[in-house]
């Protein structure tokens, strides 16, 4: 952690150097603590601090970047120059129009002293209370403890100024046993909110509750999705289409859909940035204020996310803050999605369910005709088969090849408690409830 | 870097650590990316940091820092030993690392042209040939095209006395295009020469040019728009015959990866899973039919996983993975194979495959594959078609996912044609096929001979937590395989 006045001096040093026309200083530092555990034991234990100098300049519209790690004012110099060198040899970018100039930006509360602060020992503590239960139920543990506290800096020639630090620790855990395996995860700001004996029951319990499973036919089936199974409706959604680049390039699944009903009416799906129910960021990497956007409202497609460059190749359109660092081809992203909760439970659906399948979450999904969002994957780490309203036996696990699209018309029920994790590798935050799903494809199964 | 090097040795030694290692990393990356005739994004990136790991009270500890400097080395080699200490609280046993490695050497990547002596400029207007060409064809939405040039010098200590630097450069590129019927909501795309951003070759300028970009163009946007009103994919089960990408991704998923021995004892459970090939399958399992050889070869000039030595100093290795059909050996660390060797009684000292790999100075060393490859067989490729009275072939990877023990996995490609009576026949899009691992190879019944093979260059291998991108590469040849499951999507 540099703080936020080293940050400014960094920030306003490089400012003053640049002999671009526009400048943008993105200064983005973390110190992460990694405790990794597997058969019941830690394995990996591991800490990490970095701080990161991008610099993207602009000289009338042909845009170079460039970035460092080395802190020191000869590095710092050397990188600009190179920003600088690669605007100059390049052809002008006529969709360029200008970096984001000011604007205000909310006050979040995203940091938490006691994640910063902790330590080797009080994670160690933390992954050896799940150690310990899965030894005392005779299965095995694995899983991984983060603790992150960041800062991400913006500053940029036309007054954009902007900082803010972050805490988050994440947790998830894979309980084994010859046959069987249980997942647990949560994401939360301060790591004392986390409940390792619940989490470590809760995988531990799946876990012994999967025992011997049996091989189950692949078909069409009802299926109830757990809160971690849903999150990956919603990174797929993201990544296939919830980006202007996705929209403008044809290949969303909001391509002409914008204000039509493309899904359940119960269903609606948001990125908040702002909201305390996540773990905030005010801005992008643009210092770009986020934006509520609403994706689907009730059904209805309603917009995807932009940042400064994708909107000024819509008239009329803005940046709704989510820009990611420069230079970026992926287009703006989504980073903190929201999915409408219903109001029943978990038990609610089984009990409600003739005959369908349960999974706890899906595995390796792969996009196979990202326009339909159709998705391929596995089920993992608890799939059941449910039997005149009640969990019948373990099942082997299925792949299933499916349009979340069209299964999101499919919805029957929709959870009223929401999870918050971590997806992408920590790089999208999302809040999911379990949902039940009239009918999903299973087309394939293995062997265990 | 030597004195660095040495005072976190020494530190850790006088700490308590009973062994330790240093890694200190300097990389220069550049990525040039053009999209529609517009360069839109250009970025040229440099890094550097150390990592310190140590064993302290049996246990493993890891630190590291951006900043290079001895009192920095001091924090951060402390940090380590502590963290060790409080790894050392729920241990089960005592890490065994085998005989010392005590190598001491350089190594760097031969190349002809440094890609840092070729001008931005020189670069631009390569990638905008190809973008030309690839918009010729009416109907492209997006034509991108992109290069990506890599150079990391490496310096590696431990405390048993090896003392290692390496240079690797890395040069890829390729382009590809988006078509679009906006009508039908169709989008299909084509690549060359591999999907995910092309090839990509430990060695200089000479690979981009020997790729030829913009001769490659036109043929790549014309299959894109092609794709649009090809049939689609039957479903059935049938004969396939995959060119030598997707074959290097089908080697990767399904053979590649469950040969890590770490994922085999379980210390990737809780992300990437575990592997179907546990121990008592070495030396007896049928992985794939008689003519299936693979081999994981570090030494192979050019190859994006080669190297001079792992990150734990062990020399790069050739070594037998799959012989004629049956699995030999994995891919292992110091400590797995001591672990192996325990499990297994053996008498002889375990030692490394060489193949612990760290991706930068602030990741641990992993099992990671190197050249991962399917070794060629006897067939000229017409001959194989010839051969065929009715398949599939497919072409270049589009979509992929395997299950967590790597048996049940289902890959997609970008092209396919029918293949009827030993020639090929209409254009088919969305193709897929699926099946289990052991069962897939033992239906292998030809593979292309050494006029086909060529070892195609993956940088984004991924494993770990944090997670960690490898480098790494297959050689292979299009190969036929009997009575597979295709054509599952709706």
């Amino acid at each position: 952690m540099l703080g936020q006045e080293r940050i400014q001096r960094i920030t306003s040093s490089i400012l003053e150097r640049s002999t671009a026309d526009q400048t943008e200083v993105v200064v983005i530092t973390g110190d992460e603590y990694l405790t990794r555990f597997a058969n019941s034991t830690i394995h990996q234990n591991v800490a990490e601090s970095n701080a990161e100098v991008r610099i993207r300049v602009a000289q009338g519209s042909r845009v170079g970047v460039s970035a460092t790690n080395d802190l020191s004012d000869e590095a710092l110099n050397r990188t600009l120059g190179a920003a600088l060198a690669i605007a100059r040899l390049q052809p002008e970018n006529p969709d360029f129009h200008s970096l984001p100039g000011p604007e205000d930006c909310p006050t979040v509360v995203a940091y938490s002293e006691s994640t910063a602060r902790c330590t080797p020992q009080q994670r160690a503590q933390g992954a050896g209370t799940i150690c310990m239960m899965a030894r005392e139920a005779g299965v095995t543990a694995s899983g991984a403890l983060t603790t992150a506290a960041m800062e991400v800096g913006v500053a940029n020639s036309l007054g954009v100024s902007a900082y803010v630090p972050v805490t988050y620790a994440d947790i998830n855990t894979v309980i084994m046993s010859d046959t069987s395996a249980g997942y647990a995860s949560a994401l939360v700001m301060d790591v004392n909110d986390l409940d390792f004996a619940a989490l470590g029951l809760e995988a531990v319990e799946k876990c012994l509750n999967s025992q011997n499973p049996r091989a189950l036919e692949p078909g069409e089936y009802p299926v109830i999705l757990e809160p971690y199974a849903v999150q990956d409706l919603v990174m797929m959604m993201a990544y296939t289409g919830l980006g202007a680049l996705a929209l403008q390039e044809g290949r969303s699944f909001m391509v002409g859909k914008l204000g039509q009903q493309i899904v359940d009416p119960r269903v609606s799906m948001w990125d908040d940035g702002l909201s305390s129910s996540g773990i905030p960021m005010p801005f992008d990497f643009e210092g770009v204020p986020k934006e509520r956007v609403d994706f689907i409202e009730s059904g209805v497609a309603r917009g995807v996310v932009y940042d400064s460059y994708r909107a000024g190749k819509e008239e009329g359109k803005t940046s709704t803050g989510h820009a990611l660092p420069a230079p970026n081809t992926m287009g703006p992203f989504p980073t903190n999605i929201f999915f409408g909760q219903g109001d029943a439970t978990l038990a609610d659906m089984i009990a409600n369910t003739e005959r369908g399948i349960y999974v706890t979450r899906f595995h390796y999904t792969r996009p196979v005709e990202p326009a339909r969002v159709v998705i391929t994957g596995m089920t993992r780490d608890g799939t059941y088969l449910i039997r005149d309203g009640e969990i019948a036996y373990p099942i082997k696990n299925l792949r299933f090849t499916q349009s979340y699209v069209e299964a999101l018309n499919q919805v029957e029920t929709i959870g009223r408690d929401t999870q918050l994790l971590s997806g992408f590798g920590g790089f999208m935050r999302t809040s999911t409830p379990a949902l039940k799903l009239g009918s999903f494809a299973f087309t394939g199964a293995t062997e265990f | 870097m030597k004195d660095l090097t040495d005072r976190a040795l020494n530190l850790a030694d006088v700490e308590g650590a009973t062994y330790a290692d240093v890694r200190i990393f300097r990389r220069r990356t550049q990525e040039i990316n053009v999209k529609n005739g517009v360069a839109e994004g250009l970025s040229d990136n440099e890094g550097q940091g150390f990592g310190v790991r140590v064993v302290a009270d049996g246990a493993w500890g890891f630190a590291s820092s951006a900043l290079l400097s001895a009192g920095e080395v001091d924090r951060v080699t402390a940090l380590a030993v502590q963290i060790a200490r409080a790894s050392a609280l729920f241990k089960t046993r005592e890490v065994t690392l085998g005989p010392p490695v005590t190598h001491v050497g350089t190594y760097r990547t031969p190349v002809e042209i440094d890609p840092w002596d070729v001008s931005l400029g020189t670069k631009l207007d390569l990638l905008l040939k190809a973008d030309e060409g690839l918009r010729a064809t009416r109907g492209v939405q997006v034509a991108s095209s992109s290069l990506s040039f890599f150079r990391e010098h490496r310096t590696f200590a431990n405390s048993e006395g090896a003392f290692l630097e390496q240079e690797i450069i890395e040069s890829g590129g390729g382009i590809g295009a988006l078509a679009v019927d906006p009508e039908r909501g169709e989008v299909q795309k084509r690549s060359y020469p591999n999907s995910f951003g092309g090839d990509y070759r430990q060695q200089g300028w000479e690979a981009i040019l020997r790729l030829d970009l913009p001769g490659h163009g036109v043929r790549v946007g014309e299959e894109a728009v092609a794709l649009l009103t090809a049939d689609p994919c039957p479903s059935g089960v049938t004969t396939i015959i995959l060119d030598a990408t997707q074959l290097a991704l089908q080697v990767h998923e399904s053979c590649g990866h469950p040969i890590e021995l770490d994922r085999v004892f379980g210390t990737e459970a809780s992300y990437a899973g575990t592997s179907f090939l546990t121990p008592e399958k070495l030396g007896g399992f049928r992985y794939g039919s008689d003519i299936v050889n693979i081999t994981a070869d570090a030494t192979i000039p050019g190859a994006l996983g080669s190297f001079g030595w792992d990150d734990e100093g062990v020399p790069a290795q050739r070594v037998p993975i799959i012989r004629d059909g049956i699995f030999v050996g994995y891919l292992t660390s110091r400590e797995t194979a001591q672990e192996l060797r325990e499990l297994r009684g053996d008498s002889v000292p375990g030692t490394s495959s060489g193949a612990m790999r760290a991706d930068g100075w602030n990741r641990i060393p992993l099992i990671r594959m190197t050249n991962i490859n399917l070794e060629p067989g006897p067939w000229a490729f017409d001959d194989l078609i010839a051969d065929t009275d009715q398949g599939i072939y497919m072409e270049l990877n589009k979509s992929w996912s395997i299950d967590d023990k790597r048996l049940n996995f289902q890959f997609g490609t970008e092209i396919a044609y029918e293949i009827k009576k030993g020639k090929m026949g209409r254009m088919l899009k969305n193709a897929t096929y699926t099946g289990i691992t052991p069962q897939f190879w033992a239906s292998c019944d030809a593979i292309c001979n050494e006029d086909h093979w060529w070892v195609w260059g993956v940088p984004n291998c991924g494993k770990g937590q944090p997670s960690q991108a490898a480098h790494v590469a297959h050689g292979t040849a299009p190969a036929r395989f009997r009575n597979i499951q295709v054509g599952v999507v709706k």
